[in-house]
């Protein structure tokens, strides 16, 4: 019941106000259209402009949130939130370790607290869509998805063991202003399962799934995109619950 | 599966089947239609005899008159299989009963050795490329653990060419990071079976090393050899041209070309030379089970100075005897026999050759003991040779 409770003041929470500018610490992603890695029915996708987190949260700006509302602290969290895993390399509910952990993108987290996160903040998860669309830029350029060299290194960062987390801004800032989107660690989304609407990524039921062998390429705009297969197989792999040491997560906000 | 060195006998043609034709009178036309018609009566009736014939010992299973329905057996006792790095096997299975097998299998990602100076992050089960051999019986209810390591960068999942069901297991063992997936099957068919991670995209998980073996017995068991060796091809795509030194990153754009800068046996050059070298006595039978996890290249699987006895081809139940080369697909096995006749070294290849003189499929097996059977008589003298002068 306390959950269910939960659940519907989140919900309520989410319907964040329109801004005109992006709040701080957010960079203004303008819109424009894109080609996803998979379509439903249109081969291209609108996106509206979209106010992005310049960086992913940070363990230190998830401790304030668990400070303000101990609700969501590691211990606390109803199981049907989040996996065992909550937080789990914190050394404590309300520590996260040293300064530099601090300066950490904070993962071990599920859907359901980083959508609670961004509605405490006023904001919300980005879509898929925006997610995408604001990671086809390189330095330099705001779609890079179909540069060799682009594909290449970020098919590489994504092969990149990183044990632990590293901090954030030590990945590349892209032409909006945004770091981190590639090679330091993935990242939520709200629709993450949006591939599977109608089922539920553990089932074994009839409906093919896009992801796996070959079928993935079946339906793919693009099946030389690797690391855009990786993205989507790691979210289409998720479910609400899940929390990953490589799983993370920013906040968006309606321009 | 047949006996080694059990040969079949080689097939006399049937004169009546092959009545050479004749100039015949037309009065004698009805007589040669009537010889095609026996023959012909012939060769079905023989074939109603070949299909009724119960299996001798066990040697082939009659497939050709009807796919048989599925039964799995009741099966009784629970043990852990014990899995085997390349190019060790695990112990033949003694019991005569189906059981049920707890299979524990963890996705570990790893940067090893791809060739001297030369290290690659291979994605693989187990810690090892090829993944650890797994060895169960016909029958056998097998309750599959698919651990994904926590340091995993991507989730990992495995598509078992021995399962009967969706994706052999894919959808069912899908885990992120840290997470674990179990599902069970029954080993229904007897056979040598590849597997492999099946997740987005495939093609990378399995040009990582994604890949290995599970030998499923039949229910009658194996012929007893004395050594039994796992070895299995693939082929890597680096940054970097073949001997470039330091970690190589995979390399999308060869691997769509199709162009591999190594094409190895057990995930290294050298996996299987100088102190790695497969080691027997002459006189011994051996088993190699041979396997090719691609993702693209076809193995001409060839052992220099060995005639293979028999062939299981495509790692299914019919030997083939007397093979010098056998093809080995992507995803494909052949279990293959012979008896170590003679000391020296015997030298396994991918017999496109250019894989392996310069992109190191090569592997040894070396023999030692006394010759036997007077199967090689070696040298017996050199000379200088002038030909003739030409034109005379």
């Amino acid at each position: 019941m306390r959950a269910l409770t939960l659940l519907l003041l989140l919900s309520l929470a989410t319907a964040a106000p329109a801004a005109a500018e992006p709040g701080p610490g957010m960079a203004r992603i303008p819109g424009g259209r894109y080609v996803p890695l998979f379509v439903n029915g249109r081969a291209t996708v609108e996106v509206e402009a979209f106010a992005l987190d310049r960086r992913p949260v940070t363990r230190g700006d998830y401790l304030a949130f668990v400070r303000a509302r101990p609700q969501w602290q590691r211990g606390r969290l109803s199981p049907a939130f989040t996996e065992t895993g909550y937080l789990a390399s914190w050394p404590g509910p309300l520590t996260v370790g040293s300064a530099t952990d601090a300066r950490r993108p904070v993962t071990e987290v599920s859907w359901f607290t980083a959508r609670a996160y961004c509605a405490w903040r006023g904001a919300r998860l980005p879509t898929t869509d925006e997610w995408e669309y604001a990671a086809l830029a390189s330095e330099t350029t705001r779609n890079a998805s179909r540069v060799p060299a682009f594909t290449a290194r970020l098919l590489d960062l994504y092969h990149t063991p990183r044990p632990v987390p590293p901090v954030v801004g030590s990945g590349f800032r892209n032409v909006y202003g945004v770091s981190d989107l590639h090679g330091v660690v993935w990242e939520w989304v709200e629709d993450f399962n949006s591939l599977l609407v109608s089922d539920d990524s553990r089932a074994t039921s009839g409906r093919d799934h896009p992801l796996f062998c070959a079928a993935g390429v079946v339906g793919a705009t693009d099946p030389n995109n690797y690391p855009a297969f990786l993205r989507y197989g790691f979210r289409a792999a998720l479910q609400g619950r899940t929390t990953v040491g490589s799983l993370g997560f920013r906040c968006a906000q309606d321009l | 599966m047949s006996t080694l060195m059990e040969q079949e006998p080689i097939t006399t043609v049937d004169p009546r089947r092959t009545t050479p034709p004749t100039r015949t009178g037309p009065g004698l036309r009805w007589l040669l239609w009537l010889v095609v018609f026996l023959a012909a009566v012939d060769v079905v009736a023989m074939a109603v005899v070949v299909r009724g014939r119960a299996p001798a010992s066990g040697e082939t299973r009659a497939f050709a008159a009807a796919i048989p329905t599925p039964q799995a057996p009741a099966v009784r006792g629970e043990e852990r299989a014990v899995l085997t790095a390349p190019p060790l096997v695990p112990q033949p299975i003694t019991r005569g009963y189906a059981t049920k097998v707890i299979v524990d299998l963890e996705v570990v990602e790893k940067t090893m050795r791809m060739a001297d100076g030369v290290d690659y992050t291979f994605w693989t089960f187990g810690g090892t490329v090829p993944g650890s051999f797994i060895r169960v019986r016909e029958g056998d209810q097998v309750e599959f653990h698919l651990k994904n390591h926590p340091s995993s960068t991507v989730p990992h999942n495995i598509d078992l060419h021995a399962v009967t069901g969706p994706g052999g297991g894919a959808e069912a063992t899908l885990a992120v990071p840290g997470h674990q997936a179990v599902f069970t099957f029954t080993a229904l068919n007897p056979g040598l079976y590849v597997y492999h991670c099946a997740f987005a995209p495939a093609s990378l998980h399995v040009a990582n090393g994604m890949y290995g073996m599970i030998l499923v017995e039949p229910k009658e068991g194996m012929t007893p050899v004395d050594r039994e060796f796992y070895v299995m091809q693939g082929d890597f795509y680096t940054r970097g041209a073949n001997g470039e030194a330091g970690l190589q990153p995979f390399d999308m754009q060869k691997a769509i070309a199709e162009q591999p800068d190594y094409v190895v046996f057990n995930g290294s050059v050298g996996a299987l030379t100088g102190d790695n070298a497969l080691k027997v006595r002459t006189g011994e039978t051996v088993r190699l089970f041979v396997g090719n996890g691609g993702p693209n290249l076809t193995s001409s699987f060839h052992v220099i100075g060995e005639v293979f006895d028999n062939v299981y081809t495509e790692g299914g139940t019919l030997a083939q005897h007397n093979v010098q080369t056998t093809t080995i697909p992507p995803g494909g096995s052949a279990i293959v026999e012979f008896r170590a006749e003679t000391p020296g070294k015997l030298v396994l290849v991918d017999h496109a050759l250019f894989r392996a003189f310069h992109k190191g499929t090569v592997g040894l097996m070396m023999v030692e003991g006394e010759p036997r059977g007077g199967a090689f008589g070696g040298q017996v003298s050199t000379g200088a040779y002038t030909p003739a002068p030409a034109g005379r």
